[in-house]
């Protein structure tokens, strides 16, 4: 009853109706997608500093509180400095950086690191403490994880962490993101009595079983290993890049 | 039948909207959509708009497909159906992403995997492409409502015995915890709705007598 013509045509006017109808709605749509996706990024930095931003007001809190968004390159030298709506140097913004495209270029051979651009955050919170946050990207057992760690005014001292995942397992590698983690690392530091770069280990078992300063270590979570070391390289590669920054006084 | 005598409200058609609360649920008789009413309803607040996003979908693709339905090739109905059905996920899911994107990060795949939901496909295929639009349309509401109730009915549980809160707002007093009394973590974990579900289906079947099956 109904020829093959008309099957053909039926079908193709109906994915063309669908597809106008599908990227009509994307883009009308991507500007309020974007912007949660911002919002997003600026609680989480936030959050890593102990304060917590409701969604409507995350963007007034950020300006608040963050001073100083540059850009340093591996050497310690700041490229760009954004603070209060202006650029005291260069013109990239910290935020709009895309972390994960110059943590490639790490492990790139052609570019050389020197020209590897990192984020960092300068933050005054309440009590008048300047802290430097420096977000964090890494691979999990399943996607990627992230995060944020903020260090104290002496940057050694971590005065909070933030991690997301996309995709651990709830219940083991997930714990990540539960404060019961991620308090560990309070007042933990990433350079040793001698000035020299330890990171911060997740310890499998322990850090009371290990051999490690328990300064430098959190423990693992049971049965959450690979996520773990996931989170341990994470800090590891992430913090070394800012090695001559933190360094200098 | 004329349509200046056409009544929107007709027991039939009144029979099309409520029916899919009670006895022909989705949920608890044709045990239609569980996995995605294991896996959301946790807390209140994404089951909400997940019911929400279903009664979306199976309202207006039972009623796009009705209208379509003279017009539709037999050998491709499946393919058509599915392409509205995903037409519509994307949309909601899109819309959802702008518009409360924290549920939408908790309800995650869920979201997207509606395009499989049995509720839909199986509403489409026996009813819309039978019936007219007006009564396609209250076929859809009526099941998104019997799914979207037995959801909220889950998650209502969940929330107050597993986190002491209902949609977000700490109801059990703090004197309670202080008494020794704890939150169940066995509630948030998705075994838990299972047995919820299987508590509403053994209510519902102990007051609707012809439900029960004769053995």
């Amino acid at each position: 009853m109904f020829s093959n013509k008309y099957i053909f045509i039926y079908s193709s006017v109906l994915v063309i109706v669908v597809a106008v109808l599908l990227a009509l709605a994307a883009t009308l749509l991507k500007p309020a997608q974007e912007n949660n996706v911002k919002t997003e990024k600026m609680q989480q930095i936030l959050q890593s500093a102990g304060i917590e931003s409701p969604t409507k007001e995350t963007i007034s809190i950020y300006h608040k509180y963050i001073t100083n968004e540059l850009i340093i390159n591996i050497e310690g030298e700041i490229l760009s400095d954004f603070a209060q709506g202006e650029f005291i140097k260069g013109n990239e913004r910290a935020f709009d950086l895309n972390l994960k495209e110059e943590l490639r270029k790490l492990s790139g051979k052609t570019p050389t690191p020197k020209d590897v651009r990192l984020p960092l955050f300068v933050l005054m919170n309440d009590q008048k403490d300047t802290l430097f946050i420096i977000p964090l990207i890494g691979k999990g057992l399943w996607g990627p994880v992230w995060g944020n760690i903020a260090l104290k005014s002496d940057k050694n001292t971590v005065a909070g962490v933030t991690f997301g995942h996309k995709s651990e397992t709830p219940g083991l590698g997930a714990e990540i993101s539960t404060p019961t983690f991620q308090n560990q690392f309070l007042g933990k530091q990433i350079f040793d009595e001698n000035g020299d770069f330890t990171s911060i280990k997740v310890v499998k078992g322990g850090v009371a079983n290990s051999s490690l300063n328990p300064i430098h270590g959190v423990d693992a979570i049971s049965g959450g290993t690979i996520t773990s070391k996931g989170v341990n390289n994470m800090l590891e590669i992430c913090l070394k890049n800012y090695e001559s920054f933190l360094k200098t006084k | 039948m004329s349509q200046s005598k056409y009544n929107p409200f007709s027991p039939v058609n009144r029979k099309l909207l409520l029916g899919p609360l009670n006895i022909e649920n989705p949920i608890t008789v044709q045990v239609l959509g569980i996995c995605s009413a294991l896996a959301v309803t946790a807390q209140m607040k994404p089951a909400i708009v997940m019911a929400a996003s279903v009664i979306a979908v199976t309202a207006i693709s039972n009623f796009v497909i009705s209208i379509l339905r003279n017009t539709i090739p037999p050998r491709i109905r499946i393919i058509v159906e599915l392409v509205v059905i995903a037409t519509l996920v994307i949309l909601v899911d899109q819309v959802l992403k702008a518009y409360v994107y924290d549920v939408s990060k908790q309800l995650s795949v869920f979201v997207g995997l509606i395009i499989t939901n049995c509720i839909i496909m199986g509403r489409l295929e026996a009813f819309a492409l039978a019936n007219k639009p007006f009564p396609s349309l209250l076929d859809g509401i009526g099941n998104g409502l019997g799914y979207g109730l037995v959801l909220i009915t889950v998650s209502f549980f969940r929330e107050l015995l597993g986190s002491g809160s209902v949609l977000g707002y700490k109801v059990i007093p703090e004197a309670f915890y202080d008494f020794g009394y704890r939150d169940n973590g066995f509630m948030i974990l998705p075994p838990m709705a299972l047995i919820i579900v299987g508590v509403i289906i053994w209510i519902q079947r102990s007051y609707v007598k012809s439900l029960v099956e004769k053995d």
